[in-house]
């Protein structure tokens, strides 16, 4: 047994010839974000700290869409999402429509834990954010040109896009239209953890689709969607949001252990397949310390670590070291 | 079986000291909403179309909370959200935080068609809502006296809750709000508006949709969002089952209820009403909640964990029935 954490920063259709401008950063962005994940459970720390902790930090990674470097909505701003949820409890926390609340997830686990409520969205989330002093900046700040730029392609393809659609380069239009339909990428970020008396926890934060509607809420922030945790396993979710809502993705891994008698890896395919291929995408960890990372996109930025010196961190079906 | 069946729900959670005459007021709604489903069900509308008309009928009258008649939030005002899906492809669409729109239900409903989103909600919402002109009214227009005077009352209980917070013994001369011991979201059930309706239907084609909507928690933060527009939690529907759910919000969301039903039926083969027994007997934990289902073979069931649910179903061979406890 032992302790184990798997992160991610979003599944999608991220082409294999992804220039290094863009990979290494992001590479570099998972190793960091599982070497704090990793101290902090060698530390003791509670994977509902380790998985706040760990999101934190992905989420001012510029590189990922979720807190700095999410991505725009139509009218060319930022509405963030996230939620957190602890196993043993079954207390979750989570919020919408934020847009000058440097980490989403924090404040997700101020919902969960200084109000009666789970879920508090827009003008409300952001007033309570006020009242709990957290930190926030100015809209622009989690604005980035590549964003800018992505919003702008898919404005000018008239299409709701998931972000890692291809480069943000002048091969764009090329790129446009190797793309099956657009929606095929994903950016979210999330993160799972277990220590080794089988405490679980997961917590997932989104910028959500590029060019989505104004108050559009995707599957990150819905319990059972784009996260779940209980006394079995702890799961975040990443992919086309709409399609993991109808899928209740996080919740099914769980109800698959628990009611089919799965494995954790099993339970983590069978419902990944169950989902439109190019749709998904998940990271879970289970109470005796497994790791699952499935997904049924082209790719999916990730990194998982184990008590037991396991670690990896990858995009495609081949870890990178 | 088989055959077409619907359930309609005015919330779980009711006071046993509700006096008579509004027991008879909500047992009429709750048959007059029946009435207008089975006679849409008798025409050969789908079930998604009957349970959005049948869930405006209860938006529209003021009884229960949802539309006008709605709970209000801590400021006084009204939020409304709602969702819908559809069984066959799991398609579903939800609102939140609406202010303006007179059927949120119907709101919900044209997110699932006309967007390629699944949730909107608040300002993007009511944008949303001014592009596809459907009907909008003032707040106020939500508002009803008696939720103004349950708002102060809350608010006052919430107070006395809070400074009285000793657990067990009755103190002679106590409040009449603190004598009934039961309480529901942290409220004293006298002063606990149940919190939702909804409508549940398989038609003839054995399609099932299911429909849920609500002003939400009395005294609630602003921008509080609920269990019932999360797909998974107080609203769901797929190829074998519809749900949806009403009570403690939070209890629900946990339990992702609405989603638990159709998943023991899915993956430990329990019949519709084995899953509804078994999720409310032993998936709650310590929450109140309650829910109604249809199954694509023509079943209706009910089931709560509280004192009493506002409801009622109805089968093609004939079975009806509406009931308070």
């Amino acid at each position: 047994m032992g302790w184990a954490i798997a992160l991610h920063g979003g599944a999608g259709d991220i082409p294999h010839s992804l220039p290094p401008d863009r990979r290494l950063p992001r590479e570099a962005g998972l190793r960091h974000c599982l070497d704090v994940g990793i101290a902090a459970l060698k530390a003791h720390k509670h994977p509902l700290d380790v998985a706040e902790l760990v999101v934190r930090e992905l989420e001012n990674y510029p590189h990922f869409n979720a807190g700095k470097g999410s991505v725009l909505t139509s009218s060319g701003t930022v509405e963030m999402e996230a939620s957190i949820m602890d196993g043993k409890s079954k207390k979750c926390g989570a919020v919408s429509g934020l847009s000058t609340v440097v980490n989403a997830v924090s404040l997700a686990r101020l919902v969960m834990e200084k109000t009666p409520h789970i879920y508090l969205g827009f003008h409300g989330a952001e007033a309570f954010a006020r009242e709990q002093g957290v930190e926030t900046a100015d809209p622009s700040y989690f604005i980035t040109p590549e964003n800018i730029e992505r919003l702008k392609q898919a404005q000018d393809a008239n299409r709701v896009q998931i972000d890692y659609t291809q480069p943000v380069q002048k091969e764009a239009k090329d790129a446009a239209a190797t793309i099956p339909n657009g929606d095929s990428q994903i950016g979210t970020v999330g993160c799972v953890a277990v220590d080794s008396e089988g405490n679980l926890a997961s917590a997932t934060s989104t910028g959500g689709l590029v060019n989505k509607m104004a108050g559009r809420i995707g599957d990150s922030p819905i319990i059972g969607a784009g996260t779940y945790a209980n006394h079995l396993c702890a799961v975040s979710a990443t992919g086309k949001g709409e399609a993991m809502i109808r899928g209740t993705v996080a919740r099914d891994v769980a109800a698959v252990m628990e009611f089919k008698g799965l494995s954790l890896k099993e339970a983590a395919a069978y419902v990944i397949d169950q989902v439109p291929p190019g749709n998904a995408g998940l990271v879970a960890v289970s109470s005796t310390g497994e790791i699952a990372t499935v997904f049924n996109t082209t790719g999916m930025f990730r990194a998982c670590a184990s008590e037991d010196g396991y670690s990896e961190v990858a995009i495609w079906d081949s870890p990178l070291k | 079986m088989g055959g077409w069946a619907i359930a309609v729900h005015g919330g779980a959670g009711v006071d046993p000291n509700l006096p008579n005459e509004r027991q008879e007021e909500a047992k009429r709604l709750l048959n007059r909403c029946l009435d207008i489903g089975i006679s849409a069900l008798r025409s050969n509308l789908s079930a998604i179309d009957v349970v959005e008309l049948v869930v405006r009928e209860l938006e529209t009258d003021p009884l229960f909370n949802s539309g006008r008649g709605s709970a209000l939030t801590e400021k006084g005002t009204v939020e409304m959200e709602a969702s819908i899906m559809d069984g066959p492809k799991r398609r579903c669409g939800a609102v939140s935080g609406l202010t303006t729109v007179k059927n949120p239900i119907s709101l919900a409903r044209l997110v699932m068609d006309k967007t390629p989103h699944s949730y909107l909600g608040f300002a993007g919402a009511e944008e949303f809502a001014r592009n596809q002109g459907v009907e909008l009214v003032d707040n106020e227009y939500f508002i009803t006296e008696d939720n103004v005077g349950m708002l102060k009352l809350a608010k006052e209980a919430n107070s006395i809750l809070f400074d009285y917070r000793i657990p067990t013994l009755t103190t002679c001369g106590g409040s009449a709000a603190m004598e009934n011991q039961l309480q529901m979201n942290g409220l004293p059930i006298s002063l606990y508006a149940p919190e939702t309706v909804g409508c549940v239907v398989v038609d003839k084609q054995g399609h099932c949709a299911a429909a849920t909507s609500t002003g939400g928690l009395m005294n609630k933060m602003t921008g509080r969002i609920g269990d019932s527009p999360l797909i998974g939690s107080g609203t769901y529907a797929c190829d074998l089952v519809a749900v949806s759910c009403t009570g403690e919000g939070e209890a629900i969301i946990r339990s992702t209820l609405a989603r638990e039903v159709a998943a023991v039926m899915e993956y430990k083969g329990l019949n519709l009403h084995e899953a509804v027994d078994y999720v409310i007997k032993t998936r709650l934990d310590e929450g109140k909640a309650g829910l109604i289902a249809v199954s694509k073979n023509g079943e209706v069931a009910c089931g709560f964990n509280t004192t009493g649910m506002f409801r009622g179903c109805a089968t093609e061979d004939g079975f009806m029935e509406v009931g308070v406890w």
